[in-house]
C-alpha cells in the first residue's frame, strides 16, 4: 500500500518536473505579470488535505482545470492554471492568499473544510473571485459549488441490489457531515428501488485519509457477507480497493464489488489485465463544474454569490462506464431511473431516514 | 575548542549540513535548489504578511513544546500534548462563542477556559501514574485518541450534527483589526503575546519558585525526594496538570486566533507531537524552547511558499525534515567538533 | 627482577589539571600489588591508562620488558590485561556466560555456541574455586557472584595480569574474605594482580607491595611486609591519622529517643522488625550492630517516616512520631543520614548546592511566599561547604554526581547537621570512604553527642561499631537481643550476638567470617 502510494507519489513528482522544465517559467517582474494578467484569464485551485493525486474530487477539481488551461491556451505558472495542496488545515488561508499575491483571476477552493478560509480570505480580498466546492459561502465574490450526490449514488444503488447475490449491501463513509449523508441516503433508496428487502451495512470511518480504517471496514464486511461495496470516503476508500482485490487474487471467483466515488475509479480496481473489481462509480464530476464556472467567469458573468448546484441533469453527476461489469438489462434500468430523476419525477432525499 | 563556541556552531553548522543534503535531494529531483532556498526564505521573511504568518505559526509550537519540555523537567514524558490541546480548542471555542461578555472577561476566560481543560486532560495520567504507577507514555498516548474522538462528537452534539461550532465572538478573538491591516491580513494574533510570557513563566516556576524545586527534585530522584519531605504523588501529578495547561493554551491559539472556531477533525494537528521534536531541539529549557520553536515554525511556514516556485510538497517535506533532522543529531556534531580540537590539542 | 608490566613516569594532565604526575609502578611476575591513594588522588586515572582507556602525555609503559603502546582497551585485552570494574559492566538479564562471551562471541556457521563457551567457563570457574553457575541470569545472583563474573570475563579473554578497581566497596565481610581467597588462587595459578583500593586493612592481609599516590604523584612504593597501617596511612594522606576515635568519655542525661514494640513490614508484607525496643539518651552514640538484613533498613525507614508503621510507638522528646510524614518527623528534630546516599541522599542531578538545601528549601529564610531566594540557598551551600570541607570542581554549582563519595557524604552530614537535631540517625556513613573522610564522619558524630544530641549510628563494620558508639545494641532478626559497652566485650563476643547466639552460651568459639 505504501510502496504503491510512494510510487505514485514519485511518478507525480516526475510528471511535475518534466512539465516544469518544459514550460521553465520564473517568477517574472511584475510587468510581465500584467502584461500575461490582460492577455489571459488565470485560474487557481488549493486542495484539502487529501492531495493532488487523491483520485477523487481534488485531482477532479484539478483536471477541470488543467482541461480548462489547455482549451485556453494557458500554460502552468503565473498568469496561467496552478495548483497548491495543503497539508494542515490551517495551511488554507495562506495557500490561498499565496495565489491572490500571484494574482490568480478565479480560485477554488476544495472541499467544505475550506468554508471558513474562502469565506474570510474572500472578504479580505474582494478584488479576486473565489469558488467553493461542495460548501457554502455567501459572498459577492465567491460561486458555491454543489452537487446532488445523492442522485448519483441512487443509480449505484439500483446497480448494486442489481448485481448482488448475498443481498447484502455496504456503504463506508468518511466523516458523518451532509455531504457524505447524501451519497448514503442516495444509495440506501436506489438500493430499496430494486429490492426494499436488502439492508445497507453503513460504515461511518471519521476520517477521509486512513486508508487502513477503509481496509478493515472492508474486510468485516466482506466477511459477513456483504459482497458490493459503495464508498464515500476519499483516500480512506483506497483501503476498500485494496480489500477487495487482495480478496479477488487469492480467489479468482470471489463475489466482490466495489463502487467509486467523486471520479472514475476503474483503474483503483485493477487486480490484473482480466480482473477489476471496480463495479462502476459516482462521478461527481467536479471538472466540469470547475470549467462551467471557469468559463462564465472568463465572460464576466462569474456567479458571484450565487449557490450552483449540479446533478445528472446537467452531467455534474455521471456513473462510470462499468466496462461490462453491469449487463445492458442492469444498464437500461439505471438509465431509466436517471431519466426520471433528471425529469424530477423522482425525487432522491438528501438524508437517510431513520 | 571554547564551550560557547561550540554552542553557536554546533546549531549553524547543522542548519548549513541540512540546507546542503536538501540542495542534493533538490538537485536529483530536478529542481533548482537556489530558487527553492529563495522561496523558502522569502516564506519566511519576505514582507509582513509572511512575517506574521511566521510568528502565527510559531505560537503554537512554543506552548506545545512549552508543555513537552515542562514535562520533561520534571521526569514525565507527556506524549499527550496532543490531546491536551484538543480539548483545550474546544474548551476556548465553546467559551468564545456560547457566552457573551464583555472582551476584558471573555478573552481571559477563554484562554483560562482552554489551560484548565488541557489540564483536567493531562491530570488523568498524572493520577494514574502517581497513584497506580501506570506509565504515562501509554495513558497520554491513549488520551490523544480519546481526545479526538471526544472533540468530535462533542462538536457534533453541540451543533445537530454539523461539523464546526459557530464562529467566536469578537470579544474572544485574540485577532485583532491592527494585526490584520498591519501584516495584510497574515491571520497573526495576539496569541504570541501569551506565547512568550508563558516562556517566562515556564522559568519563573522551574528556576524560582519552592514548587519548581520539588518538581525538578520528583523528577530526578523520587527516592530521595520522599526522604527530603516531599510529597512525591501530589507533585507528579502537579507536573503533569502544568504541562497539560501550557498544552490547553496551544489549543487556545488555534480556536482564539488562527481558526476562531473547532472543526470535526478527521486526524490529528501534528502540533502536540511536533512539540516533542521542539521541546528536544530546545534542550527542554524555556528559551530553548522559544528558539526551536522559532527554527520549526518558520521551516513550517516558510516551506509553504515552495511550490509557488514548482517544487512539489512531497520534496518540500523531506528537505525540512532534514534540516530538523540535522539540528536535532546536532550531538553527532559536537562530537565531531570535540574530537578535532582534541586532535589539535595533542599535536 | 621480572616485571610483567613497568609504568614509568606516567604523566596524564586534563586541561591544565595534572591528575598522574610522573607515577611509576612495577608489577612483578606473581605477586599482588596494591595501588593505594584516597578518593581522586589518581589510582583510577592511572589504571585507564594502562588499559588504554586514556593516553598518556609521557612516560612509557613496558609488558614483559617490552615497550608498548595501549591505544585502546582491545589492545590491553591482546596483551593479557583485564580489568575488574568497580561498577560491574554486566547485562542484568543474560546468564553468565553470555555475559562473559559478550562482544567475543564464538560462532558456528553464524550460530553463537553458547554450550561450549558455557564449558569453558565451568572448567576456569572450578580451576580457580570461584564457584560459578554458568547458566545464572546476573540479576539472580549476589553482587559477590557478579563479580566473579567479572573475573571469569577477563580469565575467559585470557588475561595474566587482572586489575581490580576497589573491588570490596560493595562486598559484604563475608564476601570479601572469599575474595581474598580467590586472589591469593589467582596468584598461585600464575596471574599477576594489581588492586586499587583505599582500605587498609585489605591491603595489609592480601598485597605484596603497595604503591602509594597522593594528589596525582607517586609517592612510593613499600614491601607490605615491612610496613603497617598507619605508615601506610600517613603515606597515603600525608599526616598523621588517629585509627582509634579520640573520644572523651560519655556524659548520658535524659533518655529523648524512645522505641516501644515496634513491628514492620518490607514491601512483601514479611514482618522484619519484631516487636523492637531501644532507647538513647540525650549525649550519648548507640550503634546498632548486626549482619545486613536483619532488620536494619526497614527500622530506620520506619522512624524516619519513609515506610509505614504496622504497630508499636516511637517517640522523640516525649512526642509521638509514629507513623507521621517524613517532613513531620524531620521538623520534630530528626536528622538522618541515609544509608544508600544516592538513591536517598542526594538528588545527583542537582548541584551539590541545592542538595544542601534540599531539607531547609521550603521555608524561610530561603523560601517566602513560595518563592525561593537562591541567593540564600548559595550563603547555606557555601558556608557547609567550608565547614564541613566539601571538595568539588566548581563550589556549590557542581552537579552532586560530579563529587567523590567522601564528598557527598560530608555535603549530607553537614545539611543534616546544620539543622541541628535532637536526633542524628547516621547509617552506614562512611561506606565507600578513604580513611581521611571515615575521621572526620567519626569526628563530627562524636561533635554532636558532646553537644547533648542523640546519635543512632547504624554499621555493618565491626570496628567502626566498637570504635564509635557508646552503648552497642545487637539486631538480630528484627529484634534487639542484647545491647553491651563497647569497652566491655570483643570482636568475636559481638560476632556471635550477630549470629544470634546469646552472651552466656558462648565460650571463645569464634566463628569465620563475622566481622
Amino acid at each position: 500500500m505504501t510502496k504503491r502510494k510512494f510510487g505514485l507519489a514519485l511518478s507525480v513528482v516526475l510528471a511535475a518536473g518534466t512539465l516544469l522544465g518544459a514550460c521553465g517559467s520564473k517568477d517574472d517582474s511584475s510587468k510581465g505579470d500584467k502584461e500575461s494578467k490582460e492577455k489571459n484569464f488565470s485560474i487557481a485551485m488549493v486542495t484539502d488535505l487529501g492531495g493532488i493525486d487523491d483520485k477523487s474530487f481534488n485531482q477532479s477539481a484539478w483536471e477541470g482545470i488543467q482541461k480548462f488551461g489547455k482549451d485556453n491556451a494557458l500554460e502552468k505558472g503565473n498568469g496561467g492554471y496552478e495548483y497548491l495542496a495543503s497539508k494542515s488545515s490551517s495551511d488554507y488561508n495562506v495557500n490561498l492568499n499565496s495565489l491572490v499575491r500571484r494574482d490568480f483571476n478565479l480560485i477554488f477552493g476544495v472541499g467544505y473544510l475550506m468554508e471558513d478560509s474562502i469565506k474570510e480570505v474572500a472578504s479580505q480580498k474582494p478584488k479576486t473571485n473565489f469558488s467553493i466546492i461542495d460548501g457554502k459561502v455567501d459572498a459577492p465574490n465567491v460561486a458555491s459549488i454543489l452537487f446532488k450526490e445523492q442522485e448519483g449514488a441512487f443509480l449505484a444503488g439500483v446497480a448494486a441490489a442489481s448485481v448482488t447475490k448475498s443481498n447484502k449491501i455496504g456503504f463506508v463513509g468518511g466523516i458523518d457531515i451532509p455531504v457524505i449523508n447524501r451519497f448514503h441516503a442516495g444509495f440506501v433508496e436506489g438500493v430499496k428501488a430494486v429490492n426494499p428487502d436488502i439492508k445497507v451495512d453503513a460504515v461511518y470511518t471519521g476520517a477521509f485519509d486512513k486508508a487502513e480504517l477503509g481496509k478493515t471496514t472492508a474486510n468485516r464486511m466482506y466477511t459477513s457477507g456483504v459482497d458490493v461495496i459503495f464508498h464515500a470516503a476519499g483516500a480512506t476508500g483506497n483501503g476498500v480497493f485494496t480489500e477487495a482485490k487482495e480478496r479477488k487474487t487469492k480467489d479468482a471467483n470471489a463475489n466482490v464489488w466495489v463502487i467509486g466515488v467523486d471520479a472514475d475509479q476503474y483503474k483503483e480496481g485493477q487486480v490484473n489485465d482480466k480482473t477489476n473489481v471496480t463495479l462502476t462509480s459516482v462521478m461527481k464530476r467536479v471538472d466540469i463544474a470547475v470549467q462551467d464556472v471557469a468559463k462564465k467567469a472568463k465572460e464576466d458573468k462569474f456567479p458571484g454569490g450565487e449557490i450552483l448546484t449540479y446533478g445528472l441533469s446537467d452531467n455534474g453527476m455521471a456513473l462510470a462506464d462499468s466496462h461490462g461489469a453491469i449487463t445492458d438489462d442492469v444498464m437500461k434500468k439505471i438509465d431509466d431511473y436517471a431519466k426520471q430523476i433528471a425529469d424530477g419525477k423522482i425525487k432522491v432525499p438528501e438524508k437517510v431516514e431513520k | 575548542m571554547p564551550k560557547k563556541l561550540t554552542t553557536i556552531l554546533v546549531p549553524v553548522i547543522s542548519v548549513i549540513l541540512g540546507l546542503l543534503v536538501g540542495a542534493i535531494v533538490m538537485l536529483v529531483s530536478g529542481y533548482d535548489p537556489v530558487e527553492g532556498y529563495l522561496a523558502l526564505w522569502e516564506g519566511i521573511f519576505g514582507d509582513v504578511y509572511t512575517l506574521g504568518g511566521t510568528v502565527r505559526q510559531i505560537t503554537p509550537y512554543v506552548l506545545a513544546g512549552l508543555a513537552v519540555a515542562f514535562a520533561f523537567r520534571t521526569g514525565l514524558f507527556n506524549i499527550g500534548v496532543e490531546g491536551q490541546l484538543i480539548m483545550g480548542w474546544l474548551a476556548a471555542a465553546y467559551v468564545g462563542y456560547a457566552f457573551d461578555l464583555p472582551a476584558i472577561i471573555h478573552l481571559p476566560l477563554a484562554i483560562l477556559a482552554a489551560a484548565v481543560a488541557g489540564a483536567l486532560w493531562a491530570f488523568i495520567p498524572g493520577l494514574l501514574k502517581a497513584k497506580l504507577q501506570v506509565h504515562e507514555v501509554i495513558v497520554t498516548i491513549m488520551m490523544n485518541y480519546i481526545a479526538l474522538h471526544v472533540s468530535n462528537a462533542i462538536i457534533k452534539s453541540l451543533t445537530d450534527g454539523g461539523e464546526k461550532t459557530p464562529a467566536i465572538h469578537e470579544s474572544a478573538s485574540l485577532r485583532s483589526a491592527f494585526l490584520d491591516n498591519l501584516t495584510e491580513y497574515s491571520r497573526m494574533h495576539y496569541g504570541f503575546v501569551i506565547a512568550l510570557i508563558m516562556v517566562v513563566i515556564m522559568w519563573f516556576i522551574l528556576e524560582r519558585t519552592k514548587r519548581g524545586f520539588e518538581l525538578k527534585a520528583v523528577g530526578f530522584n523520587q527516592n530521595a525526594s520522599e526522604y527530603a519531605g516531599m510529597n512525591v504523588n501530589k507533585n507528579i501529578i502537579l507536573a503533569m496538570v502544568i504541562s497539560g495547561a501550557f498544552a490547553g493554551l496551544a489549543g487556545a491559539m488555534e480556536a482564539l486566533g488562527t481558526f476562531g472556531n473547532v472543526s470535526v477533525i478527521g486526524g490529528f494537528t501534528g502540533i502536540g507531537f511536533d512539540g516533542i521534536a521542539v521541546a528536544l531541539l530546545g534542550a527542554n529549557a524555556p528559551l530553548g524552547v522559544l528558539l526551536g520553536a522559532t527554527l520549526f515554525g518558520s521551516l513550517k511556514f516558510g516551506a509553504l511558499n515552495m511550490p509557488n516556485v514548482g517544487i512539489p510538497v512531497e520534496i518540500v517535506s523531506i528537505i525540512i525534515a532534514l534540516v530538523i533532522f540535522f539540528v536535532a543529531s546536532g550531538y553527532i556534531i559536537r562530537v565531531f567538533l570535540e574530537r578535532m580540537s582534541k586532535k589539535k590539542e595533542a599535536k | 627482577m621480572e616485571y610483567v608490566i613497568e609504568m614509568l613516569d606516567i604523566r596524564k594532565q586534563f586541561g591544565n589539571f595534572v591528575a598522574n604526575d610522573n607515577i611509576t609502578l612495577q608489577l612483578r611476575k606473581g605477586e599482588v600489588h596494591a595501588l593505594l591513594g584516597e578518593n581522586g588522588a589518581g589510582k583510577s586515572t592511572l589504571m585507564n591508562v594502562l588499559f588504554g582507556l586514556y593516553q598518556p602525555e609521557a612516560g612509557e609503559i613496558r609488558v614483559n620488558g617490552k615497550k608498548v603502546k595501549i591505544s585502546d582497551p582491545n589492545v590491553a585485552n591482546d596483551l593479557g590485561i583485564g580489568m575488574v570494574h568497580q561498577h560491574f559492566m554486566l547485562v542484568e538479564n543474560f546468564t553468565v556466560t553470555e555475559n562473559i562471551i559478550l562482544g567475543s562471541e564464538p560462532t558456528k556457521m553464524g550460530i553463537v555456541n553458547i554450550k561450549d563457551a558455557a564449558k569453558k567457563v565451568q572448567v576456569l570457574s572450578e580451576k580457580y574455586g570461584l564457584n560459578v553457575d554458568p547458566y545464572a541470569k546476573i540479576e539472580d545472583i549476589s553482587v559477590g557472584m557478579q563479580q566473579r563474573a567479572e573475573i571469569l570475563k577477563t580469565l575467559y579473554r585470557g588475561a595474566d595480569i587482572l586489575i581490580f578497581d576497589e573491588p570490596t566497596a560493595s562486598l559484604t565481610p563475608q564476601e570479601i574474605t572469599e575474595l581474598m581467597q580467590i586472589m591469593k588462587r589467582l596468584i598461585a595459578e600464575g596471574k599477576s594482580i594489581i588492586i586499587i583500593t583505599h582500605k587498609l586493612k585489605e591491603i595489609m592481609e592480601v598485597s605484596d607491595r603497595v604503591t602509594i599516590i597522593r594528589k596525582g604523584q607517586g609517592i612510593g612504593t613499600v614491601t607490605t611486609a615491612e610496613t603497617n597501617p598507619s605508615q601506610l596511612a600517613e603515606l597515603m594522606v600525608g599526616r598523621q591519622v588517629e585509627f582509634k576515635t579520640e573520644k572523651t568519655e560519655a556524659n548520658p542525661k535524659e533518655v529523648i529517643f524512645q522505641i516501644d514494640n515496634l513491628v514492620v513490614t518490607d514491601y512483601r508484607n514479611i514482618e522484619k522488625v519484631k516487636g523492637l525496643n531501644l532507647s538513647i539518651r540525650s549525649g550519648e552514640i548507640v550503634g546498632i550492630a548486626g549482619i545486613d538484613g536483619n532488620g536494619q533498613s526497614e527500622l530506620i525507614e520506619a522512624i524516619t517516616g519513609l515506610r509505614k508503621v504496622k504497630s508499636g510507638t516511637v517517640k522523640l522528646n516525649g512526642q509521638d512520631i509514629t507513623s507521621l510524614k517524613p517532613r513531620e518527623i524531620t521538623e520534630s528534630g530528626v536528622g538522618h543520614i541515609p544509608q544508600d546516599r544516592h538513591k536517598h541522599g542526594l538528588v545527583l542531578d542537582f548541584p551539590i548546592g541545592h542538595n544542601i538545601a534540599l531539607q531547609t528549601y521550603y521555608k524561610a529564610p530561603i523560601s517566602k511566599g513560595g518563592v525561593i531566594d537562591y541567593s540564600k540557598i548559595s550563603e547555606l551551600a557555601q558556608k557547609i561547604i567550608k565547614e564541613y570541607d566539601v571538595r568539588s570542581g566548581h563550589g556549590e554549582s557542581t552537579p552532586a554526581r560530579a563529587l567523590s563519595g567522601g564528598n557527598q557524604q560530608k555535603a549530607i552530614i553537614g545539611r543534616e547537621v546544620d539543622r541541628n537535631p535532637d536526633l542524628l540517625i547516621a547509617a552506614l556513613p562512611t561506606r565507600g570512604l578513604d580513611v581521611g573522610a571515615i575521621e572526620f564522619i567519626h569526628q563530627r558524630l562524636i561533635e554532636q553527642r558532646d553537644k547533648g544530641k542523640a546519635v543512632l549510628l547504624i554499621s555493618f563494620e565491626l570496628d567502626e561499631v566498637m570504635n564509635v558508639s557508646d552503648r552497642i545494641a545487637v539486631i538480630y532478626d528484627g529484634q534487639i537481643i542484647d545491647t553491651v559497652k563497647p569497652n566491655e566485650t570483643t570482636e568475636q563476643e559481638l560476632g556471635l550476638l550477630m549470629a544470634g547466639q546469646d552472651r552466656q552460651s558462648n565460650n571463645g568459639q569464634v566463628k569465620e567470617g563475622d566481622e
